[in-house]
């Protein structure tokens, strides 16, 4: 079963890159994440490892999923190594001369050899499972824009020091 | 139905080391003198018919009691049939399991639990589940059960589920093997209690697990569920029907439960199963318990067995009272 979803976030794709690839700060924006640790000696780039659990319906449902692509400020790709089947994928695009970040979520998941119970499960996971990601990328969006709504607060309140200062 | 595995007497291949029972001897005099007095002969001849039934039964179950063979265990299995057991814990059942992290990341550990729903055990399904996904097909878990349920017909599938015989010697090679073991100290006892006990834990004082998990050195972790008892309308144990047709000595059952159930209404054995309401279930598995670290290095028995079923009562008493309706949840 295939799952996207985007959304466009005022901020600059270096940003956004910075906390979609921090795995502390997945379970800050993730929803419906319960678990995501660093599982192996990286905890970034291709190669960097996690175990990663979601609540879908009445169990924890989790994988151990290792970053296969990583290309800065663009694109992040991961496939599962243990647990259930699924590849996922981060496609970030700069928009408005890079004022904005188009944002895009990609997931696919499965339980391969399951028959027909498996393609029922996956079916009726879904709904719950696109919640989970449409959530996700609002918080993601809240959160940048948040932030970088502070940090040019914080900007300005220093410019007024300084001038009144001086 | 998982009995206390250190009350069994087994032998180390794991079968009853009890033989058939002895049936009731006709009085030798009119044993071989029929005709002598017709009414005593008829007896005597029931009487042996009887015992070739049971030895019969006996026998029968018996030889189908699979040997404890841990490798049965098959992880592509599991995770094949994953998804009908979401689909089923999730529609029918609305599983919520909580507290699974408290589960030790690695290393042998024994999961207590409290046993409800007849012979149809819905909390056993919903945490197979749970800890499958939650902690991988990879990891190896196992649960002890009854000898009927895993020599029953259509159930050989339970033993590729990790299920083996409850037993001491079981116990030792699923905990030696670095599992995480299930098992239901309260057994056949508990899982048939009446519908209006459906909130107490009763483990009929079987302080088995205790003495295994202090063998072993192994954490105790409670696991308590709520919603079982609901899945039909449980009347009575029948313990002492169960005990006047001797089925203690026979099946190693120690009740005949009375239920009220699909699709057979008034269900008596419930050897055939029913069809489980769609009662809400809900796990709450605990922090684990070092025997050691916290009862000193040679703990009481009775205090840890105590302290185990008090706080397993206290936290079913806290997810019964989260619960509005009944099977609703």
């Amino acid at each position: 079963m295939r799952l996207s979803t985007q959304i466009d976030i005022a901020a600059k794709s270096a940003t956004v890159w910075d906390t979609i690839t921090d795995p502390t700060q997945q379970l800050h924006f993730m929803h419906g994440i319960t678990r995501w640790e660093v599982a192996g000696p990286i905890d970034r780039g291709v190669g960097a490892r996690y175990r990663l659990l979601m609540r879908v319906g009445s169990a924890e449902v989790g994988s151990l999923i290792e970053v296969v692509e990583a290309v800065e400020q663009r694109d992040m790709a991961w496939v599962s190594v243990t647990g259930l089947d699924q590849r996922g994928r981060w496609r970030l695009r700069e928009r408005a001369n890079g004022a904005r970040t188009h944002v895009e979520f990609r997931l696919s998941y499965g339980v391969a050899g399951a028959g027909f119970f498996g393609f029922v499960a996956e079916r009726v996971a879904a709904p719950q499972v696109q919640r989970h990601l449409n959530r996700s990328l609002q918080q993601l969006k809240r959160q940048i824009e948040h932030e970088q709504l502070r940090r040019d607060a914080a900007a300005r309140r220093a410019a007024r020091e300084r001038a009144s200062v001086a | 139905m998982t009995p206390d595995p250190s009350t069994v007497p087994r032998s180390p291949n794991g079968r009853s080391t009890s033989g058939p029972p002895t049936p009731a001897q006709p009085p030798a005099a009119d044993a071989g003198q029929g005709g002598a007095n017709p009414v005593t002969a008829l007896a005597g001849l029931a009487g042996r018919l009887g015992g070739r039934a049971a030895r019969a039964v006996t026998g029968a179950v018996a030889g189908r009691i699979p040997r404890a063979d841990l490798d049965e265990r098959d992880p592509d299995f599991i995770r094949d049939n994953l998804p009908r057991l979401w689909l089923l814990s999730s529609l029918w059942f609305r599983g919520e399991v909580r507290g699974l992290g408290n589960v030790p990341d690695e290393g042998p550990a024994l999961l207590v639990g409290n046993h409800s729903g007849g012979n149809m055990t819905p909390d056993t399904l919903v945490l197979t589940l749970a800890f499958s996904t939650y902690f991988g097909v990879e990891r190896r878990f196992h649960s002890l059960a009854h000898n009927l349920v895993l020599s029953a017909p259509g159930l050989g599938m339970l033993r590729k589920f990790g299920t083996v015989a409850a037993s001491p010697a079981n116990l030792k090679t699923a905990l030696d093997s670095g599992a995480a073991l299930l098992v239901y100290p309260g057994g056949d006892h508990e899982v048939h209690r009446s519908s209006f006990e459906r909130h107490t834990v009763d483990f009929a004082g079987r302080r088995g697990f205790v003495r295994e998990a202090l063998r072993h050195d192994v954490p105790i972790v409670p696991v308590v569920s709520i919603g079982g008892q609901e899945t039909a309308f449980f009347l009575a144990r029948g313990d002492r029907l169960a005990r006047t047709l001797g089925l203690d000595r026979l099946l190693r059952l120690k009740v005949l439960p009375i239920s009220l159930a699909l699709p057979w209404g008034l269900n008596v054995g419930d050897f055939g199963g029913h069809i489980p309401l769609p009662a809400k279930i809900v796990i709450e598995v605990l922090p684990p318990i070092h025997l050691r670290d916290e009862f000193g290095p040679e703990p009481d028995v009775d205090e840890v067995y105590e302290h185990v079923v008090r706080l397993m009562q206290e936290t079913l008493d806290a997810l019964a009272a989260e619960r509005r309706f009944p099977i609703l949840g």
